[in-house]
């Protein structure tokens, strides 16, 4: 585990190394303190998520989400997490997690075996996000996806005027130490959805911090979106 | 002066240590009430060799079975004398086991047992047959992993403790981790199975076969009646280094020993000459050492109850294996285990993912190969600790209305 400014959680998982852990775990920082932005995401997941629903979270992090869900609406919950440290979090919070990651497909998962999926603010991170959404409506019928909004007019403005890689409040990476691999805006991900033949239920762009059913040019004044994404009926979990 | 004081005194145990320990024994299915063992043979009495550690809740609710490997034993932390604890010589999980330790001490009453077959206190081969007076030999019955499961549920039970709160154990542990959690589903809270599987592999066969054939090929063994004279200890001790071996990984050989010469300054280009090189001469000692204290009857018939081993083939399917489990299982495996490798574990997550259970896996980085499970006990830790703990507060925590 270098010292370097790349976030930990990315460098230890997706070291060649593969997967060691540290003798003592972090504190909960997650629970005493929850990152204001994924709060508010996870409340608004929450809203679309049924009580006693089947769910599987994909990079769950410290299982938070999870926790709640099953705390709160009753649900069966699953989690799968790339970080090590993050997986014993999960342990520590008696959230089920499978250390794995969402690159190599979900091979363990049959189909159907959730209701809903949840993938927030991680397809962009991942090396085959199409492939990855199929899986993900492979073994759920539904899925709820945050994604970043790359057509985010301060990022838009950055490159325009400063000639350089947008670094903003939602996105605070620099070029040289981003998880994020692919960078789409609202309009590209809409598209990639159509392409996949999936049915998109509700499309909630994120402004400063709230997601609302309906906005004015979303595009450009949306930090993030999220997605209630469903596998059409047609196309059952058995398809070949 | 000052010498006489400390060879008096006795040593410091350090304080996450379980101290001195002794190993009790419990007598357990006396006629007429003899074990059905799954080859349908009766056999009892039966003696089995155990040891604890901390204290029995109240409730009786803390209570951890640890499922020993191939050729561990019930010793499993401690010291049995005041001169294993002068030679620090403790029990084979003692990084693992005591205060504040991933099963902890403090916390949780921990018991591990000698397998049925065995040789370190257990009823085995090397036993006296009550109607003989002779040892048993090779007329000891074909035991399976059901069976050695069936004998420490019972332990379990004549200690007065209902419900388990988890069984933990790798390798042939791991799969009498699996086995317990088939069999007893209402008598365990959660199961830990470490670098283990739901049936032998081919490979792993193939490498017990070989420790097999080592024994029956020595001219001492003498169809496994050997217990008036010294016994196949050339066949055992080659077994022992077979085995070894895959135990270990490439690199964690390789950099032990390399091509590093033992007692030597130069390569003699001597055909007969033995050890030469180090590793040659560590796995020598390995075998050796093993020889004074397994018995080469219990070898054949423990690895036997590996190879024989098959969850999904026992129960239908491994899902069906679990089907009225309510156990929160968690699995690990190590990059660098070849014998047992990350798949075989996942082989059984999968399945536990289908069937709806709560289910946690990783694969850990170690260079350490299989054996890592009784070495790196500080990533283990690390796991069992939260999961043991969460499992426990459930347990506890009163049953909704």
């Amino acid at each position: 585990m270098t010292d370097d400014t790349i976030p930990t959680s990315e460098l230890d998982s997706r070291s060649a190394k593969g997967t060691r852990l540290k003798k003592s775990r972090p504190a909960r920082a997650g629970y005493c303190m929850p990152d204001p932005a994924a709060a508010l995401t996870d409340k608004e997941i929450m809203k679309h998520v049924p009580v006693g629903s089947r769910v599987l979270d994909l990079g769950c992090g410290d299982g938070r989400l999870l926790e709640i869900l099953r705390d709160v609406h009753q649900c069966r919950v699953q989690g799968i997490e790339l970080d090590p440290q993050e997986f014993v979090g999960c342990v520590d919070r008696g959230v089920p997690v499978i250390h794995g990651d969402l690159d190599h497909g979900l091979p363990e998962f049959p189909d159907d075996s959730f209701d809903y999926a949840v993938l927030s603010q991680t397809l962009q991170q991942l090396k085959y996000p199409k492939r990855a959404l199929e899986e993900i409506l492979r073994v759920a019928r539904r899925a709820l996806v945050v994604v970043p909004n790359f057509g985010y007019w301060r990022g838009r403005l950055q490159h325009l005027l400063g000639g350089r890689a947008p670094v903003t409040q939602a996105l605070p990476y620099e070029w040289y130490n981003t998880p994020n691999l692919h960078f789409m805006s609202m309009y590209d991900f809409r598209d990639l959805v159509e392409r996949l033949g999936i049915r998109i239920l509700k499309e909630l762009p994120i402004i400063r911090g709230h997601a609302v059913d309906r906005a004015w040019a979303a595009n450009l004044r949306a930090e993030s979106a999220l997605y209630v994404l469903e596998r059409p009926e047609s196309r059952g979990a058995n398809r070949s | 002066m000052s010498t006489e004081l400390i060879e008096e005194s006795i040593p410091d145990v350090g304080p996450r240590s379980v101290g001195l320990v002794s190993t009790q024994s419990a007598i357990l299915f006396a006629p007429p009430h003899e074990l059905t063992l799954a080859n349908s043979r009766r056999l009892g009495p039966i003696t089995v060799a155990y040891e604890t550690y901390g204290t029995l809740s109240p409730q009786r609710d803390n209570a951890i079975f640890v499922c020993h490997a191939l050729t561990g034993d019930a010793h499993a932390a401690g010291y049995r004398s005041k001169e294993d604890l002068a030679a620090r010589k403790a029990g084979w999980w003692d990084g693992f086991i005591g205060p504040g330790k991933g099963l902890d001490t403090d916390k949780y009453f921990v018991i591990c047992a000698n397998a049925l077959g065995g040789c370190q206190g257990t009823t085995g081969p090397s036993s006296i047959c009550p109607e003989t007076g002779e040892p048993w030999g090779p007329d000891f019955p074909v035991i399976q992993i059901p069976d050695i499961v069936d004998v420490h549920a019972e332990l379990v039970r004549s200690l007065g403790i209902d419900r388990l709160l988890a069984v933990v154990g790798g390798s042939l542990g791991g799969m009498q981790v699996l086995e317990w959690a088939a069999r007893y589903p209402e008598r365990i809270a959660s199961a830990v199975v470490l670098a283990s599987c739901p049936r032998m592999s081919a490979q792993g066969i193939a490498f017990n076969a070989v420790g097999r054939s080592a024994i029956f090929n020595d001219p001492n063994f003498n169809d496994g009646r050997y217990y008036r004279d010294s016994g196949p200890r050339a066949g055992l001790a080659l077994a022992r280094m077979v085995a070894h071996i895959t135990y270990l990984s490439e690199e964690s050989i390789e950099r032990k020993f390399g091509r590093k010469l033992q007692d030597v300054e130069a390569l003699a280009y001597d055909l007969i000459k033995e050890t030469e090189f180090q590793v040659e001469s560590y796995l020598n000692y390995q075998g050796r050492r093993f020889v004074d204290r397994f018995d080469a009857n219990s070898y054949l018939y423990l690895t036997k109850a590996m190879d024989y081993y098959d969850l999904a083939q026992s129960y239908g399917s491994i899902e069906n294996a679990f089907a009225a489990s309510q156990a929160r299982f968690l699995f690990v495996s190590y990059d660098s285990d070849w014998l047992y490798p990350t798949r075989q574990s996942k082989e059984v997550v999968g399945a536990l993912i289908s069937a709806g259970k709560h289910v946690s896996f990783i694969e850990l980085h170690s260079a350490k190969g299989h054996d890592t499970f009784l070495i790196e006990v500080e990533q283990l830790e690390a796991l069992a600790r939260p999961f043991l703990e969460r499992t426990l507060e459930v347990l506890r925590r009163p049953a909704a209305s």
